[in-house]
């Protein structure tokens, strides 16, 4: 029981420390890093919890695939600091503006919120007993037994959303030297050489 | 407090001595994988290889190791410090990392690894894709022109190859029904669903010599153009700690083709005999993880590099649309047959 409260504080903590060096940071690589080492932290708060099968896609999609897009981007980015903190100052008023009001809503929310005594009988999906049933198995029958269509559904919307973006950003342009591995291979000796017999001192016509 | 802390001290301890039982024979492997890697290329190219140091240059990987010791390590003035350190303790600690998971064999009954988690294969995955970060991390750091293009071929390289891994796992566990790492070895198969995965065991060799960078595919580091790629800039103990954690990685990716394909530490082709009945798990195990680094070498030494708009069109457009297929034949064949595993 110790260890798991000491592990949790570090984790939390390590998360809360590293999501804010994700936004003061001045070099956007740090920044990046930081925002994995964020989900690394996250993704071990899902152990902590049971959720193994959560915590392994956690750190396989953000981690392993999104954030690497990420790093790609903005290492290749020459971005100038100095540009970047210029307009800290004029923006700084309005940026807090906003951000206060969101924070006083958020605790009026939070402050005033309740939950009705008849919720836990509304769940629709009760979280399975562990012991009984892996993580794995459990997700696997709410997502393909019982809610397959909208599963379905929600994996049509996303391919609509994919195909569209393709279309917007394809075009195709006029002069690209493009390989057609099939010509490469198909081609002849006789289709490219041709073997001339030269007389000496008349050179090739 | 102390009380309270002693019973989870004697847990702690008893994992360290697991940890280092499994870290310093894969460390020693490592080593004599270098060791063999020159001996092997050196008997395809007819020469003789490390023959100097102790009988048969068996202790030449330690001199290697020694000479790599004593150099000065070099922070270059232009590199980002604190990236730059921490890439190659990243590479080596993650190839490391993932072996918590790994089931040697079995003693008496119980099966030795680490921890026995349900998703052990995700974990791998999981591991095996944060393996680029070293990478490229070692490649902004250095601030080098070099490095900086080596280290973006390679997370290319990784990022692309890695679909079609995770594909021939998937098609995996259609057949055995776990993601736990021993239920997998474990799961009998019937003769036909073998044959139906041996395309796949052909894609995976191939996506894991391009996942650790390994030739044909290691345009990370091609040295006609690159000089040395990503870790151009790092000497010493540095550089030592990338060459471990490429090796170590090649020897888990072995391990997991074993576990995945060939039966982990059960005797091949599930021969029952009394004769080899006394060979103990973990040497198969071992044995058949020299076969496939065997290929690795092999490779090495045969074949040419990929021109690298090729590698990109191999893992895009030829190996994730076969995989894709074989995923979705693999899964209607044992639906219609009735054979899924429960």
């Amino acid at each position: 029981m110790i260890i798991s409260t000491i592990v949790f504080y570090a984790l939390a903590g390590v998360l809360i420390l590293s999501s804010m060096m994700v936004i003061t940071s001045k070099n956007p690589v740090h920044s990046v890093l930081f925002l994995i080492l964020a989900f690394f932290n996250a993704a071990g708060l899902c152990v902590l919890l049971g959720a193994e099968f959560i915590a392994m896609l956690l750190v396989i999609v953000y981690v392993g695939a999104v954030a690497v897009l990420f790093l790609f981007v903005v290492m290749m980015l020459d971005i100038n600091f100095k540009d970047l903190q210029s307009g800290f100052k004029k923006y700084m008023s309005v940026g807090g503006l906003v951000g206060g009001i969101l924070l006083a809503e958020l605790i009026v929310i939070y402050s005033s919120w309740s939950f009705s005594k008849s919720a836990p009988e509304n769940i629709k999906f009760k979280t399975p007993d562990i012991t009984e049933l892996s993580n794995t198995e459990a997700l696997g029958r709410i997502l393909y037994t019982d809610n397959l269509f909208l599963f379905q559904i929600a994996g049509l919307i996303l391919l609509v959303a994919m195909i569209g973006a393709i279309t917007l950003t394809l075009r195709t342009r006029d002069g690209v030297m493009k390989q057609d591995v099939s010509d490469q291979v198909n081609r002849k000796r006789e289709d490219v050489v041709k073997i001339v017999k030269v007389e000496t001192g008349t050179g090739v016509a | 407090m102390i009380e309270l802390l002693t019973p989870y001290a004697i847990q702690v301890a008893f994992i360290v001595l697991k940890i280092l039982l499994i870290i310093v024979p894969l460390l020693i492997g490592v080593a004599y994988l270098t060791y063999a890697e020159r001996k092997v290329m050196a008997a395809m190219q007819l020469r003789q290889g490390p023959n100097m140091v102790g009988p048969f240059g068996l202790l030449q990987p330690f001199a290697d190791g020694l000479k790599l010791f004593s150099k000065e390590t070099i922070l270059p003035d232009m590199a980002n410090k604190p990236i730059f350190v921490l890439a190659p303790i990243l590479t080596f600690l993650l190839s490391l990392m993932a072996w918590a998971v790994i089931p040697f064999g079995e003693l008496f009954g119980k099966t030795l690894l680490l921890s026995n988690i349900n998703v052990g294969i995700l974990y791998l995955f999981a591991v095996s894709s944060l393996g680029v970060y070293g990478i490229l991390m070692a490649g902004w750091a250095s601030n080098s022109r070099y490095a900086f293009l080596g280290g973006l071929r390679s997370a290319a390289q990784m990022v692309s190859y890695e679909v079609s891994i995770g594909f021939v796992m998937v098609t995996v566990l259609l057949t055995t029904g776990s993601l736990n790492l021993t239920e997998i070895v474990m799961a009998e198969r019937p003769f036909w669903v073998s044959v139906m995965l041996f395309p796949m065991f052909i894609v995976f060799i191939i996506s894991i010599l391009a996942e650790t960078n390994r030739t044909p595919f290691d345009l990370p580091e091609g040295e006609s153009e690159l000089v040395g790629g990503y870790n151009v800039e790092y000497s010493s103990m540095t550089f030592a700690l990338f060459f471990l954690g490429e090796y170590a990685n090649m020897i888990l990716m072995s391990a997991i083709t074993v576990i995945l394909f060939m039966g982990g530490w059960l005797p091949p082709f599930g021969i029952e005999s009394v004769l080899i009945d006394w060979v103990p798990g973990i040497v198969w195990f071992g044995l058949k993880i020299c076969m496939i680094l065997f290929i690795f070498l092999w490779s090495r030494a045969t074949l040419p590099r990929y021109r690298y708009d090729q590698l990109m069109r191999l893992g895009w457009k030829v190996f994730l649309p076969f995989s894709l297929v074989w995923v979705v034949l693999v899964a209607g064949v044992l639906l219609a047959t009735d054979s899924l595993p429960v």
